[in-house]
């Protein structure tokens, strides 16, 4: 399944590889990924494709809101379909 | 994808309080009607528990996948009057129990079809269902309750106005939140997911999923965007959003529907407001131009955003349906209800705006002694403003005994609270008690 997984917050040194070590461990793949600093803060989008095996989204969504406390930053994954849907034909 | 539009929609959903409001599933109950009313309430429980056993696990599951809120999950069922006339029962008050108990396994926030559509005339089951609607309502807490008195195809059944008018005041002293749980209709629609005027139409599959969205906040935020542009600016604006809103309602129903493995309905379309900041369809109207809702130009706004709501949404979804425009309840929209405390908006206006948009007289709080003949006056008068134009209107007024214009009364959650409302003090009583049937209007006869 695919996935955004939006990271928004202050700048720091390490949010990137927090989230992608986070990532790595659950065998889940970034597919695209862009970095902007928006109004000062840090703006990261990443695609991702999660193994349909192991898809637990309340699992996945309460570790990187922890993930996202201790990096100091809100780390959203939502199912790329939302997007497609608000935003294509 | 583009990095703006993933921020449009963050920004939707985190701050401008975008959200599903409520995922329905309609069940029919029609296989259920037993000559003893203890197997028919038996076997509605079970159909009921049964068919939606799931529904509030999976309302969960797609507001953590997809990152939506979901803020009800409800049940409608076929008019209960229907149901049940086969018993021979004195009152109802056992089936809406039944379904009572049913919505507190499953675990929803609301099921809706404790209801009787009597717009040509009673049949049994009618009278005895709408005799028992205070103390059903009163002994309770999960079911709504609706009766439809009115049609553009059938005229208005003023018995049932005058009755309706009698069970309101009998409601409120026995409870007044009773009547925030019931709605009395014109031209009642078959597929509403929105409470408390739900019910599951007789035409409708044996269940399906129908859906209804709600982003007030999302509307007024574009329309900051273009403050001073013309009014075909701001409805090309609110239609854009629209569209966008509703093409999650979409997404969210169609996924609904196949997980639950039911039939997929409809989308309504509306604007639902609700008490919190920034979720107000008075705001939207604000932001449009007046100083205060209710203010001259209020009902020409209102006509515009309805209509460039649908506009927008017909487009985004396979099947529109439900009430689809703007809801004006006074105690669930903070601006309106600034708008009333200020003394910019009145029930007269209030009126007069129920004539562009969806639905009608909803969630006003009125003083307690109000004449129920006055009450039904007020039912006639919505009944007929939805019959001459073809559209669903409904009263949901809240008679509060013991207060006067000027104090204020709780409901709690969703339904905010609501100044008492000023009602005009002179009698419609003789004309109330007339009863009899307004004809059906000249444009209705289209065959």
């Amino acid at each position: 399944m695919r996935a955004i997984l939006t990271t928004i917050g202050a700048d720091k040194a390490g949010i990137i590889a927090g989230v992608s070590t986070y990532l790595a461990k659950n065998q889940i793949n970034i597919l695209d990924v862009s970095q902007t600093i928006m109004n000062g803060y840090f703006t990261m989008m990443m695609m991702v494709e999660i193994p349909d095996d192991k898809v637990d989204f309340e699992k996945i969504t309460t570790e990187l809101n922890e993930l996202g406390e201790k990096l100091g930053v809100e780390i959203k994954i939502r199912n790329e379909k939302l997007y497609q849907a608000m935003h294509q034909l | 994808m583009d990095t703006a539009q993933i921020l449009e929609t963050i920004k939707m959903i985190s701050e401008e309080n975008l959200d599903i409001r409520t995922i329905t599933m309609g069940i029919s109950l029609l296989d259920c009607i037993d000559s003893d009313s203890d197997k028919a309430c038996q076997k509605i429980y079970d159909k009921i528990t049964t068919k939606a056993k799931d529904l509030v696990k999976v309302g969960n599951q797609i507001a953590t996948e997809y990152g939506i809120p979901v803020i009800n999950k409800r049940v409608s069922v076929t008019p209960i009057s229907l149901i049940a006339a086969a018993s021979k029962d004195k009152d109802y008050v056992k089936y809406a129990k039944a379904l009572d108990r049913a919505a507190q396994t499953l675990g929803i926030d609301f099921i809706g079809g404790y209801s009787a559509l009597v717009q040509k005339g009673y049949q049994n089951g009618d009278r005895t269902l709408i005799k028992s609607l205070p103390q059903a309502l009163a002994e309770t807490n999960l079911v709504c309750a609706s009766v439809n008195v009115g049609s553009t195809r059938s005229g208005i059944n003023m018995d049932a106005v005058k009755e309706m008018g009698q069970v309101v005041k009998a409601a409120s002293e026995l409870d007044f939140m009773t009547n925030a749980k019931m709605v009395i209709f014109c031209n009642a629609v078959e597929d509403n997911p929105f409470m408390a005027g739900g019910f599951h139409g007789v035409g409708e599959p044996d269940a399906v999923i129908n859906v209804g969205v709600s982003g007030p906040g999302v509307v007024k935020s574009a329309l900051e965007k273009v403050k001073g542009a013309s009014m075909d600016v701001v409805a090309e604006t609110i239609k854009q959003t629209a569209f966008k809103v509703t093409r999650m309602g979409q997404l969210v129903g169609s996924i609904a529907a196949e997980k639950l493995n039911v039939p997929f309905g409809i989308v309504d379309l509306s604007l639902a407001p609700t008490p919190a900041v920034g979720d107000s369809v008075a705001q939207i109207l604000e932001e449009i131009g007046l100083e205060q809702v209710g203010t001259h130009g209020t009902t020409a706004a209102l006509a515009m955003l309805n209509d460039a709501v649908k506009k927008g949404g017909i487009m985004a979804c396979s099947h529109v349906g439900g009430l689809s425009g703007a809801f004006i309840p006074v105690s669930e929209d903070a601006g309106m209800i600034d708008a009333v405390n200020a003394g910019s908006l009145n029930i007269e206006k209030l009126e007069a705006m129920t004539a562009v948009c969806s639905v009608g007289l909803d969630m006003i709080a009125i003083p307690g002694n109000t004449p129920a003949e006055t009450i039904s006056a007020m039912i006639a008068d919505e009944a007929a403003i939805g019959m001459i134009n073809n559209k669903t209107t409904a009263v949901r007024v809240v008679p509060v005994p013991g207060k006067d214009v000027g104090e204020t009364v709780e409901f709690g959650g969703l339904l905010g609270h609501a100044p008492i409302m000023a009602v005009n003090k002179v009698s419609s009583a003789d004309m109330i008690n007339r009863g009899g049937l307004i004809p059906a209007p000249v444009h209705s006869f289209k065959n």
